[in-house]
């Protein structure tokens, strides 16, 4: 019943902000404030949160503590594999947000949530080329190309098995220089200047700034990185912790999302 | 103290010694406890260990060759001349020491990558880059390893006595001739030793290899490489490749003591 309850409150927010409009930062201001306790949350918020979230939610946790003068937030950002150990390990979270299902589930499967978790968020590949894109890359199938200079992730870390996944959809057979231990190994070289190309996560081109430039593919599709959030059954501070997460399905949640690159679930 | 004075170990000396040889010890020894003898054998056939291992072997055998070439003159002009600046020559030529390899990495990429200082011109005159190389994992472990073998070999000259070298010189013996006949069998236990320190540090090269070379299985994926990526997804594996590397480094170093050290200290 309890999850039911507590399930219910983001949709009616959203609601809400829907059919506010208009200036989506004040509605969802309001529409935060609205569904907590009225602006005055207290205490300690501490969100556990995958590293690729830290520039979106630090910016969502200063809003929070403008709107709540009381409230002090706190983010442990670190890999979702880390996060889950902790959480599982007893660690005083309020939020938990993953970078993937698989790492979600350590934690749902332990039934440490308290609610059901929700995809707020999506990262999908895309191929980063340094500013001016020397190598005249144009899409997945420069991939094949042995005479570009080329870096991949390698198969064993999360976007290396992405990379696999979209050649694979794309009947590609790709002919990288280096296969990269991580994704920001990877886009370290396009920045360097280093290769021609490489596949990373469309929010690692945004963050890059102006000496990366991006390239969309379709094939992106086929491996979708999904980012469910959810309260958790211990959280010290509840109230906060509905908040935060009605905040992050907010209009003005989804705007911050995207404006780093991620897609948001049926946009 | 009661002990025998011949042949006992001062309590102060003995303890310090006993507990630092267990902070070493120990967690080779947890490598080989935690190993998974069972299936040892096929981990070991497994496609990409012998490549990995064979690679290391040769890149660090390689790299210690030219860390001699280079690195025992430059030993030479520290020790054995008093050219200006040569306390500073000193500082700069062992900044690999202090430096963290990554950084190494990336200070090798701006001299000799592809938009390198250096690197460029010879793109543009030849079309041929440095980076995602074999010659990169040589040139990476080199820049790493070689300021031991020159500490090593300049305390060798300092400590050998100049004498022989001016009675050398005295003999009408030109500098050349004094280096090539008297100073370099004199001091070469320090420049085995220097080697060998060389080579050992060349094969357990991670930082500077992972960013100038990339990884790539057959042209630049080393030992040290494969286990780190081996962690991510299959820990076991990870130290079934250490103990692997573990041996032969360790069989390896024996060998060449008893071959070389023992020798010139008998002789």
């Amino acid at each position: 019943m309890r999850t039911r309850a507590l399930l219910a409150l983001p949709a009616a927010a959203l609601l809400a902000l829907t059919a506010c409009g208009g200036s989506s930062g004040d509605a969802a201001s309001r529409g935060t404030a609205g569904s907590s306790s009225g602006g005055d949350l207290t205490g300690t918020l501490t969100v556990f949160a995958a590293a690729s979230l830290t520039d979106v939610f630090t910016g969502l946790g200063d809003q929070l503590e403008k709107e709540n003068p009381q409230l002090d937030v706190r983010f442990n950002f670190a890999g979702s594999d880390a996060l889950a150990t902790q959480i599982t390990q007893g660690a005083p979270a309020d939020v938990f947000a993953s970078a993937n299902d698989k790492q979600m589930k350590v934690v749902t499967g332990a039934g440490l949530q308290a609610a059901d978790p929700t995809v707020v968020a999506e990262n999908v590949l895309e191929i980063a080329v340094p500013h001016g894109n020397p190598g005249h890359v144009t899409g997945l199938e420069d991939f094949a190309n042995a005479d570009l200079t080329l870096a991949v992730c390698a198969p064993s870390v999360p976007c290396g098995a992405a990379a696999r996944a979209v050649f694979a959809a794309a009947g590609i057979d790709a002919r990288p220089d280096t296969e990269e231990t991580d994704v920001k190994a990877a886009l370290n070289k396009v920045q360097l200047g280093e290769v021609d190309a490489a596949l990373v996560y469309a929010t690692d081109v945004r963050a890059a700034g102006d000496r990366v430039e991006g390239i969309e593919f379709p094939e992106a599709d086929e491996a979708v990185n999904q980012y469910p959030i959810c309260t958790l059954k211990a959280a010290p501070n509840p109230d906060a912790a509905q908040a935060f997460v009605h905040l992050v399905n907010s209009d003005a949640g989804r705007k911050a999302l995207t404006g780093a690159g991620f897609r948001t679930p049926g946009s | 103290m009661s002990r025998p004075r011949q042949g006992g170990v001062p309590l102060p000396l003995l303890v310090p010694a006993a507990i630092g040889t267990l902070f070493l010890v120990l967690p080779l020894l947890g490598l080989v406890i935690r190993a998974p003898w069972s299936d040892l054998g096929a981990r070991l056939t497994e496609p990409g260990v012998g490549s990995a291992l064979r690679l290391s072997l040769v890149t660090a055998t390689l790299a210690t060759a030219i860390a001699m070439v280079l690195g025992v003159p430059i030993a030479w002009v520290l020790a054995r001349t008093d050219v200006r600046g040569r306390s500073v020559l000193r500082a700069l030529v062992t900044v690999p020491l202090v430096l963290p390899p990554v950084v190494g990495g990336v200070a090798l990429f701006l001299v000799l990558g592809r938009q390198g200082i250096l690197g460029r011109l010879l793109y543009e005159w030849t079309g041929f880059t440095i980076p995602f190389t074999t010659l990169a994992v040589v040139l990476a472990e080199t820049f790493v390893a070689m300021p031991f073998l020159v500490i090593s070999v300049e305390g060798a000259l300092r400590a050998a006595d100049a004498r022989f070298e001016d009675a050398a010189a005295t003999l009408g013996a030109d500098r050349w001739t004094t280096f090539r006949r008297v100073t370099l069998p004199l001091v070469s236990p320090g420049v085995a030793a220097g080697a060998v320190l060389c080579w050992a540090r060349a094969l357990g090269e991670f930082g500077a290899t992972i960013t100038f070379a990339g990884n790539f299985p057959g042209t630049t994926q080393t030992m040290p490489l494969s286990v780190y990526l081996a962690l991510q997804s299959d820990p076991e594996a990870a130290i079934v490749l250490s103990l692997v590397l573990l041996v032969v480094s360790v069989a390896t170093l024996l060998l060449l003591r008893e071959r070389w050290l023992g020798r010139a200290a008998a002789a």
